[in-house]
């Protein structure tokens, strides 16, 4: 008997398209599930009630009024990387590049405030730092860019590899100016030229304040400007695209430079904002998360926000727990990885139904 | 010549890691998977591969050395495959998005490897397990041949093994039915389903395989390259981006693999061996600048497969696509 002849018992069919409530409770029950694996692996690995590391965890974010101003600063770092991948994303470009554009747009803040930091007025710096990390970001998007739409170049591999560039050329720059020092430190220590100004007692202020703007600008643009919908025409079929007339190549390039140069502002604003210095750790490894963040949000800047605040969340939570049970920050990497993983998979869900055949009845769940 | 000679032995185990590194990766995108996650899963190998060696040191009365390699060798393929298990899983069966899956993945295999890898160094800032004697272990007589028994025999056993390997995956791939039926797959997953071949189990097998042997890698940088030391590092992630950059540099085919990783060895080490070859002294900045040379060099052969169009170097066509029968 042939096993083709029979009726699968399970059969895939792709949903039309997922109600709002249905993608809700996939990806909520898809975290839960993850939080109970995650609770599981805390409790069999170190022993600790689940329940408690828990609620040390929540306390990372929010046992302070401190604590929680830190978590939005890093939030609006990696939340304005995602922001920055959105389009080119949107577009199937797998800009996996941003954390090389985040550290060209700091490392040409910080030439800037280097070489310029005492002599030009400080409306002047700013604006140049400004430019300066736009154009720098763009250029690193503009480059891959460039070679997709003329050759077809694996964007993917491209962009990866340009990262390493740009961290050996910030790498390079901050040997120079350091001299004999060990270490860079902080930039204009004296003068403080190129920082931002401490508004409500923190420099970052800016910084949340440019992110709440980006995420509606970005929202508005993708979804109701000419260009957002040429990116989404593009990005679900290039053949389509060209029929209708769309250049698809002009369409490329202009959106990785959008991409990159929204990536260089993020270097500006961590540098300026801050940092006040550079290091190849910079970006931190957020233009990687971000990657996940924009992925996951399917492009939507609002639910990157959640997802954001989830991971910073996670990491804060988790850098209290290793500190409050003698763990290490590591723990944080397995926690999130786990919870990326069960949303991932649940996507699956929201796309796709499952059909089971029992007897010839269909049951749809 | 002395310093060639350093410079040849400092390249050719580097080449190996990346090597193994970028083997498993050529199986599993030759199945149309783009695995990300190269840096996780060598880490998971790693770490597992010398966990398993340094608890069976520590615990057996009297350790036998041959054994300890088999059983590092061992764990490390099957953690490694665990982590290209998830992948698979997330990928092929869930159809998630695979440059994302697998950017998670070398999150988790990074916090796996270190997180654990803390209760090993229980307080200290590294461990050493002994077994990297045996896996050093030269071939005896030929490598105390001169300067030739030196630079070609004198390697520990994982060094000759990856080229034996790229050979026999080099065969695999290109001699056999199975190596057509996972290239076809990887070219055209529609086409080969209609000709009867099973996607779905070809894509699982040679991820995960390619994830074991990807795994090998991190655990030769563990227990050869790094003398057996374990600790908290980051290293292993660049050397598994480098693994993803060699598979563009050999165009997809594990012979070029063999030479590839070894050129990818010398320009890696190019800043610290060319300065003295020259007789010059280079300042610290213009050794950063060096650093980045196998990055450009990848670049490059990336954008020149690009323009040349040839057909048969070009990436298998459906990389990076997850495949569903129903969406044709």
């Amino acid at each position: 008997m042939r096993a083709s002849t029979h009726e699968p018992l399970l059969r895939v069919v792709k949903r039309a398209e997922a109600s709002a409530r249905l993608k809700i409770t996939v990806r909520l029950i898809a975290v839960l599930l993850a939080l109970i694996v995650d609770a599981l692996f805390i409790f069999f690995v170190t022993g600790l009630n689940p329940a408690q590391v828990y609620v040390t965890m929540f306390q990372g974010t929010f046992s302070t009024s401190m604590r929680f101003s830190w978590a939005m600063r890093d939030l609006a770092s990696l939340l304005l990387i995602g922001i920055a991948l959105a389009p080119a994303f949107k577009m199937r470009f797998w800009n996996t590049g941003a954390e090389g554009q985040v550290l060209m747009g700091a490392l040409a803040t910080a030439a800037v405030m280097v070489y310029y930091g005492n002599t030009l007025p400080s409306p002047l710096l700013f604006a140049a730092m400004l430019a300066a990390s736009i154009a720098a970001g763009a250029l690193w998007g503009f480059i891959p860019a460039w070679f997709k739409a003329h050759f077809s170049t694996n964007e993917t591999l491209f962009t990866l590899m340009m990262n390493y560039v740009a961290i050996q050329l910030v790498a390079c720059c901050v040997n120079i100016w350091r001299g004999q020092a060990s270490g860079l430190g902080k930039l204009n220590m004296k003068t403080k030229a190129g920082w931002f100004p401490q508004i409500m007692g923190q420099r970052y202020t800016i910084n949340l304040a440019v992110v709440i703007l980006l995420t509606v600008a970005m929202y508005c643009y993708l979804r109701y400007s000419k260009h957002g919908y040429e990116i989404a025409v593009v990005g679900e079929s290039e053949n389509t695209a060209r029929y209708a007339g769309i250049n698809v190549g002009k369409v490329i390039i202009r959106t990785m430079i959008i991409s990159g140069a929204l990536c260089g502002l993020t270097g500006f604003l961590i540098v300026g904002g801050r940092d006040q210095t550079i290091s190849t750790g910079t970006a931190g490894g957020n233009g990687f998360t971000a990657i996940i963040v924009a992925w996951l949000a399917k492009f939507n800047t609002f639910t990157m926000a959640l997802i954001s605040f989830l991971l910073i969340f996670l990491d804060k939570g988790a850098a209290e727990i290793a500190s409050a049970y003698n763990l290490n920050d590591y723990a944080s990497d397995i926690i999130a990885g786990i919870i990326l993983f069960f949303i991932l998979g649940s996507e699956f869900f929201i796309n796709y139904k499952v059909i089971l055949h029992r007897g010839g009845r269909k049951e749809v769940c | 010549m002395d310093t060639l000679i350093a410079w040849i032995l400092r390249a050719i185990p580097f080449g190996t890691i990346i090597m193994y590194g970028a083997m498993g990766e050529i199986v599993t995108e030759k199945s149309g998977n783009l695995n990300l996650g190269v840096p996780g899963i060598m880490y998971l190998g790693g770490f597992a591969g010398f966990a398993s060696a340094y608890m069976y040191e520590n615990s057996a009365v009297n350790p036998n050395m041959v054994l300890c390699v088999v059983i590092a060798l061992i764990c490390a393929f099957l953690a490694a495959m665990a982590g290209g298990l998830i992948y698979s899983f997330l990928t092929i069966s869930l159809r998630a998005n695979q440059n994302v899956t697998g950017l998670a993945l070398t999150t988790f295999g990074m916090g796996v490897a270190n997180f654990f890898g803390v209760y090993i160094l229980n307080g200290r800032t590294a461990t050493q397990s002994l077994v990297y004697k045996t896996f050093q272990t030269k071939i005896p007589v030929l490598s105390t041949m001169g300067v030739l028994g030196q630079t070609v025999f004198g390697y520990g056993f994982m060094a000759y093994a990856a080229i034996v390997l790229a050979i026999v995956l080099h065969v695999v791939l290109t001699r056999t039915r199975t190596g057509l039926n996972l290239r076809a797959i990887g070219e055209n997953p529609g086409t080969a389903d209609a000709a009867g071949i099973s996607v779905t189990r070809y894509k699982y097998l040679a991820t995960c395989l390619g994830a074991g042997i990807s795994g090998l890698g991190g655990v030769y940088y563990v227990l050869d390259y790094n003398q057996g030391i374990w600790a908290t590092t980051g290293q292993i992630e660049a050397l598994g981006w480098l693994a993803v950059a060699l598979v563009i540099f050999t165009t997809w085919k594990p012979l070029n693999a063999i030479w590839g990783s070894y050129l990818f060895g010398l320009l890696y080490w190019l800043y610290q061996f060319l300065p003295t070859l020259l007789g010059i002294t280079v300042p610290g900045y213009v050794t950063d600048l060096i650093q980045m040379v196998p990055y450009i060099v990848t670049i490059v052969v990336l954008v020149v497969t690009s323009l040349r169009k040839k057909r048969e170097n070009q990436p298998p066509a459906s990389l990076g696509l997850a495949y569903f029968r129903e969406e044709r």
